[in-house]
Order: C-alpha cells, then structure tokens, then sequence
C-alpha cells in the first residue's frame, strides 16, 4: 500500500475566491451519467476485489468492547474462509480507547489501524482536549488518523479557524495518516462541501473523507464527486494527491462499483489503489464477498454463510 | 488555479468489460415496401436500395425506392383520408389513436432503441435515454392539445389544412418523425412522412406500429428515398404544408420550389452555436455541459454547442479539463451500454467531418483528439477540439455536424456577444454563469431561438424548438408547434 505523495509542508491557507461554484443540478446529471455505466463479467470481479482491499471495516459505537473488537480485527484477517484468494481489507476503524486493542489483533498483517479522534463525531470540545484525543490514539498505535471539523466555526464562516485547527491535529498526527471528515450532511450545499474539501487539503490532510456515520445524509455520491474534482484540481496546483474516503451509507456492492467508477472517471489510474480511496463501512464487505460468489459459482448464498462480526 | 504539468492516467488496469445490448428480440425484415393507405406496398418502378449498419458497414435490409408514381399514391391516400376520416373524426377521438401511438411506443422501446442504433450508428445509452423516451413523449404532449385547440388559440376556430409532406433528417430518425406527426395528427391533418435514406428502419417499423394501433388508413403514409423522392413530395400539388429538419442546402432548395404556391412551410436547418462560457460559471458542470453540446449523437446535432467562448482567465483550466474529460468518453460499438460516441452515420458525412479536419489544420489551427481506440469496420471520428481558431476560420463558421468543437476566448460579455452572433445561424446557445442577472443579459442579446442556461441539449415536447436567420423558419414543439398545422378562423 503506498503512502499519499504528500510533502512535509502544507500550501498554506487558500484562496477562498478561487474556489470553482458548484452547480448542484449539473453534479446529479453527472453522477446520473456515472450511475448508468454497465459493469460486467470479468471487469466486476475486478470492481469487487477492488473495493475490498479499500473498505475501513468499522465499529464506532458506545457499546464497542474489546471481545467486539478483536471480532472485527479477525473478521479482517479472514475475510471469507471459502475463498482463500481474497484481497484484505485496508484497515479496521474503532475509537481511541480501543486501538492498542487492535494494534494487537492486527500485530503482524499489513491491515493499518485506524482511529477516530477529535471528540468524534460531534467535534465539540477545546482544541486541547482535541489533540490529546489524537496523541491517546497514535500513542496507542494507530496508523490512520480521522478528525472531524468543527462544523460550527465553518458555518459561521470562521475557515481560518477550521484551517488552523486542522494544521494543528496534522502536526499532532506524526506520522500517522490525517483523514478529515467534513461531516457533509451537516453544511448544506455543495458548494460549502467544496470550500471544506480546499480547506482541509491545504491544512495538510492526507485524505479528506465525507462523514462520521452519525449523521444522515451521510456519503452520497454527488458529494463524493465535487469532493473527487476538489481533489484533482489540488493536485494540479500543487501535485499533492490527497485520498477520499466516502463514509456510511455505503453497504451494497452495487453502490461500491459506482463509486468506483466515478473515481475512475473523475481520477484516473494513480487513484484506484486503498493508498488514495477508502470506503468507511461496516456492512458492505459482506455484501461484496457475496457477490463475488455469486460472479464465481453464479448463485447467491444466503447471508447465514458470511460471517457477521 | 495555476495547472502544473500533473497529468491524470485514464488508461486504467481496470477496464469496463464490454457490455452489448440484447438484438435478440428485434425483428428486422429482409426487404421493407412502402407505407401507403394502411398497407406495405411495392414501388411502381420496383427499386430497392440498401440501408446498412454503420458501425460494421453490413446491410442492414432493402428498402423501397419511391418515385414520382409512390408520391402521387401516397398523397391520394392521405388526401382520402384526410377527407373522408380523419378531419372530421371528433378531436377526442383523433387524441385517443395518437395516445395509443405513443403507449405502443413506450411498450416497444427497447426494440425501437436498438434498431435506431443500427440503423444511425447512435450510442444506445443515448436512443434507449433520450430518442425513444422523447418520441413518445412528443405523441403524448400532443395527444393532450387534440380535443383542447379551442384552449390553444382562444377565440379562434382551428381548422386542420390538409395533406403535410413531412421531410426529416437521419440524426434524430424516430424524434423527428415524432415531432412532426404528432402535432399534424393532432390538429387533423393527414401526413407523407419521409424519413433520411440512410436511417429509415424506426420510421418503417413506426409504419407497422401504425397499423398495430389500428390508425385509420391513409393517415400516415411513409414513403422511403432519395433527395428526388422528397423533391417529388414538396412539388406535388395535393400537399398542403411542408415540414423540414435537414440542411440548410436543401432548405433553400425547398423555399425555391414553394415559391408562388401557397404551400405554408416549416424549416428546421443548420447551426453553429455558441457555448459562452464565463469565468464565474460552475467550472466542473460547464465542462460537462460542454460535452452534452458538441459529443451527443457524435455532434450530427443542428443545435450542438460547436462553437466554445470561454472567458480568457479560465481558457487554459476549461480546456485542460475538458481535454481530462475527453479522455474517458467511450468511442466504438453503439450497441455497447458504456459506449458514449457511437459511429459516424455514413461514409459521405465521415469524408465531410475528415474534409473538415484537414481544412482546419490548413488553416492554421491546431487540433487535439483523444487517444480513444476505435474500431476496424465502420466509420468513426475521434472526439476532436480546434483550438488556435478566429471568426474567419471556416471551421468556425460552417456547420461541421460531427464531434468537433471549435474554441475561442472573449474578454467581456460584449465581445462573447458579439462573436455568438457573427454567424448566419440562429438555432440555439447556451451561457454558463453563477449570476443570475448575467444570464438574462445575455440571453436575450443572442440571436436564436433556443437558448440554455446551465445546461445545454435539454429537449422537452413543451419547449418551442426552431432557429432565426439561416437556421430555418417555424417552431416545433409546445404550443407553437400547432400553429404551422392550423388555419386560424
């Protein structure tokens, strides 16, 4: 899995007037366009194997318990028993307190560990409280970070604060991988989705990522997309490629392809690999391995035979 | 945004496996006559000629040759039925055949869909989405006006006029023929329809559709041919009105022949529209609305968004993200369900486009295409931008009917203006801004009679659709689109 081309410095606040509008008539008719692409046959096979190696297998609850989450970091490791030549997936999200948990479940495979931090998902605590949540999860061994914004300050219009509040979480990070979640369903317009996307991409973050999964809409498709041009125009300016990761709401592998393949249309190659795109889900693996079962013996099983963990 | 020289691959190790619409369940006979008084008949003189697919240049069927002999036929049985049936039917019953029309059309899309894309090489995505979804459309919308007339022109007395001679294009073959017969019928005229020599299977299988539906003889009559079988239907005395989408070139020819008659006409032609794009627009969606104007249907679009005026400041950004754009546009097997540009619809409008191509390059301009890989058979044009282009390059100024677009810069709004309007055309354009005042400016100050905002190829049977200047006379579609078929009293 290959690292973001991220450099060590960030490009500083951006210009705020330079940010294209957003027409959000135009975005549905786009995605509507992306949505009608057939994928068939061997190039779905692809599709799912793809998708897989790039899912955050996830348990973010408050009944989250240290048996649930070694659970879910075996359900990682061993995906689906029955077919041995599996890609694994990226990396499995939990909260802070529960990342030395998976540090050690995971000890020994490529899966990253991945923690939310920032008092997710709501975000509203002091920036000190903040960072300490995110050095209690990279001292903890997380790999990955992912913060929310504070969404109140960049309503209110206050984006320097937002800029240097995620300057200040990507310093604390270290090493690890800062994933900024916007929270879309929480600003409005697709225009505010665009402006946040600028925003954290200049701040430094490796990824930007649609939502916690608390708040409905959660990832939708024409967010991902103006999220996806926001990305590509970054790495125009600055040759700096950010990752994506939609979240929540995803669970079917037929929604998975058509991410898939607005990221293949609107990215292109160096972004289908999970070092630059993620999908934030819990229950979307198994439907994917469900589907690549059916594409492999052409029946479907029942659910009863895919582990639930 | 300053673009460095960071290029995106869309050369993928994942690729869309192909993915071919089912021909299984379409029926397309060996050898088709003509459409005359309810039945298939044989040509007098008994010709035939190809129709052929062109994406593989294979024979599709023979399809009747009709001469001067057919078109008296045919406007006698019209004119019969016109008489004894249908313009003194009771306007409801006239609606509930064009409702059944457009419900049978419905039913039989997906048949209709792929024949339209054999015949006329269009992507299926496109026939399927957008030709036989909007003819039944069209048959409905009208189906609505036949018992209301009286609502459309209040205080006055619709009368139907008689027999029209309908002439229409191969781009769009089931869409225009919807477009022209569903008003017709509606107010109670009897129609010779023509369909292109090159598409004329939906028109045929919209003639067995016809007669499926039980509509009285005579009411339609579909004649296919030639430039001398159309020639033959204008001149001929019997025909009331003449209905045209095609070349301006023939156009003209068809107002020569009307002169001093009292034939009334409508003339869909050319154009050669202007895609105005401002700085302030939605940069992403104005892209893609790029693409909508000038890669639909391969650009065979009189109304298509060939010329682009984009601001100076975003030139470079517009072009480099349409060029990114361009690279993922599908070109090859129109029956493919990921393919996005389709074939070229015959070898004479491949060597026109190719003329084009290389009078363009002669003149200085500099031409960008697509890597896209294309098929061995068939006739295929690359998606293809000019830029390095003026207002006197002819690349500019001629209706090029292919996926070609010319691009130019403007400064102010005047000068966008000015350059949108410096052509003998007048169908359509299109202004993409976030200013709402900005969009009614502009609006008005360009001389056509279609104009988008935010959007661009947007069709509705509601909307009038019809040009200014060289680009034709009349409206089709709405409202207006009864007025060509009516004479008031």
């Amino acid at each position: 899995m290959t690292a973001p081309a991220a450099a060590a410095v960030a490009p500083g606040f951006p210009d705020l007037d330079r940010i294209p509008r957003v027409d959000q008539v135009g975005v549905e008719e786009r995605v509507a366009r992306l949505c009608a692409r057939s994928i068939k046959k061997d190039s779905k096979v692809a599709a799912l194997q793809l998708a897989l190696s790039m899912i955050d297998l996830t348990t973010l609850e408050g009944q989250d318990t240290p048996g649930k989450v070694r659970q879910l970091c075996q359900k990682a490791m061993h995906l689906h028993s029955a077919l041995p030549d599996l890609p694994r997936v990226a990396a499995v999200c939990v909260y802070p307190s529960m990342v030395q948990v998976a540090r050690q479940s995971l000890a020994g495979t490529a899966i990253r560990v991945c923690s939310v931090a920032t008092a997710f998902p709501s975000g509203q605590t002091s920036l000190d409280i903040k960072l300490k949540d995110v050095c209690l999860a990279v001292d903890s061994g997380a790999d990955e970070v992912d913060m929310v914004i504070s969404r109140g300050a960049f309503l209110r219009g206050d984006h320097a604060y937002v800029f240097d509040e995620i300057s200040a979480i990507k310093e604390a990070c270290g090493a690890a991988h800062l994933k900024v979640i916007l929270e879309t369903g929480e600003l409005g317009t697709l225009d505010r989705v665009r402006r946040a996307s600028v925003l954290a991409m200049h701040a430094g973050a490796d990824f930007i990522k649609t939502s916690t999964g608390k708040i409905q809409p959660a990832a939708t498709m024409p967010v991902t997309l103006v999220m996806l041009q926001a990305i590509r125009d970054f790495y125009h300016a600055t040759d700096r490629r950010v990752g994506m990761k939609p979240a929540g709401g995803i669970s079917k592998a037929k929604q998975a392809i058509q991410y898939l393949v607005m990221l293949r249309e609107t990215l292109g190659q160096a972004w289908l690999t999970p070092g630059l795109f993620r999908f934030g889900a819990s229950s979307l693996a198994n439907d994917v391995l469900m589907q690549i079962e059916k594409q492999l013996t052409g029946a479907y099983q029942s659910a009863d035979y895919f582990s639930k963990d | 945004m300053d673009r460095s020289p960071s290029k995106l691959s869309f050369q993928t190790d994942w690729q869309y496996a192909p993915a071919p619409e089912s021909i299984d369940h379409v029926r397309v006979n060996e050898r088709y006559d003509l459409f005359i008084d309810g039945e298939f008949v044989a040509p007098a003189a008994g010709g035939y000629f190809d129709t052929i697919n062109p994406a593989s240049e294979k024979v599709l069927a023979r399809v009747a040759q009709a001469d001067a002999t057919d078109v008296e036929r045919a406007v006698q049985a019209a004119s019969r039925a016109y008489q004894d049936v249908w313009s003194g039917m009771k306007p409801a019953e006239r609606g509930k055949y064009i409702y059944r029309i457009a419900r049978a059309l419905q039913e039989r899309a997906r048949e209709f869909a792929v024949i339209e894309s054999l015949d006329g090489g269009k992507p299926i995505r496109e026939s399927r989405d957008i030709d036989i979804p909007l003819s039944s459309a069209h048959f409905f919308y009208y189906a609505g006006w036949a018992d209301k007339l009286e609502y459309a022109f209040p205080g006055r007395r619709a009368k139907p006029l008689g027999v029209a001679a309908q002439i229409v294009p191969w781009n769009f073959p089931l869409l225009m023929a919807a477009w022209k017969i569903a008003p017709a019928l509606a107010c109670g005229n009897t129609v010779v329809l023509k369909p292109a020599e090159t598409t004329p299977l939906t028109a045929l299988k919209l003639a067995e559709l016809m007669q499926d539906v039980g509509l009285p003889p005579g009411v339609v009559n579909i004649l296919t041919g030639a430039g001398a079988t159309g020639a033959a239907l204008v001149a001929h005395p019997g025909i009331a009105k003449v209905a045209f989408t095609g070349s301006t070139e023939v156009g003209r020819l068809i107002q020569k022949s009307l002169a001093g008659t009292d034939k009334r006409y409508t003339l869909e032609l050319g154009g050669k529209a202007a895609n105005i794009i401002f700085a302030d627009a939605a940069i992403d969606q104005a892209v893609e609305g790029i693409i909508n104007g000038i890669f639909f249907n391969q650009g065979h679009v009189c109304c298509a968004g060939s010329r682009l005026l984009v601001q100076e400041s975003v030139a470079d950004e517009v072009i480099s993200k349409l060029k990114d754009r361009m690279e993922t546009l599908i070109v090859g097997d129109p029956l493919d369900k990921n393919t996005d540009i389709g074939a070229i619809n015959s070898a004479q409008q491949l060597a026109t486009i190719e003329s084009y191509l290389a009078m363009g390059r002669a003149e200085g301009a500099q031409l960008y295409q697509t890597s896209a890989s294309l098929p061995e058979q068939g006739y295929w044009c690359r998606p293809t931008l000019f830029t390095g282009v003026s207002q006197s390059n002819r690349v500019v100024q001629e209706e090029i009917f292919g996926p070609v677009l010319a691009i130019q810069t403007f400064r102010t709004a005047a000068e966008a203006l000015d350059k949108a309007n410096n052509t003998p055309y007048g169908l359509s354009g299109g202004v993409w801004t976030d200013k709402g005042a900005k969009i009614f400016k502009l609006t008005q100050g360009i001389r056509a009679g279609v104009i988008w905002a935010n959007t661009f190829n947007k069709f509705d049977p509601t909307a009038p659709f019809g040009g200014y200047k060289e680009s034709g006379v009349g409206r089709e579609g709405g409202l207006h689109g009864l007025t060509p078929y009516v004479e008031l009293g």
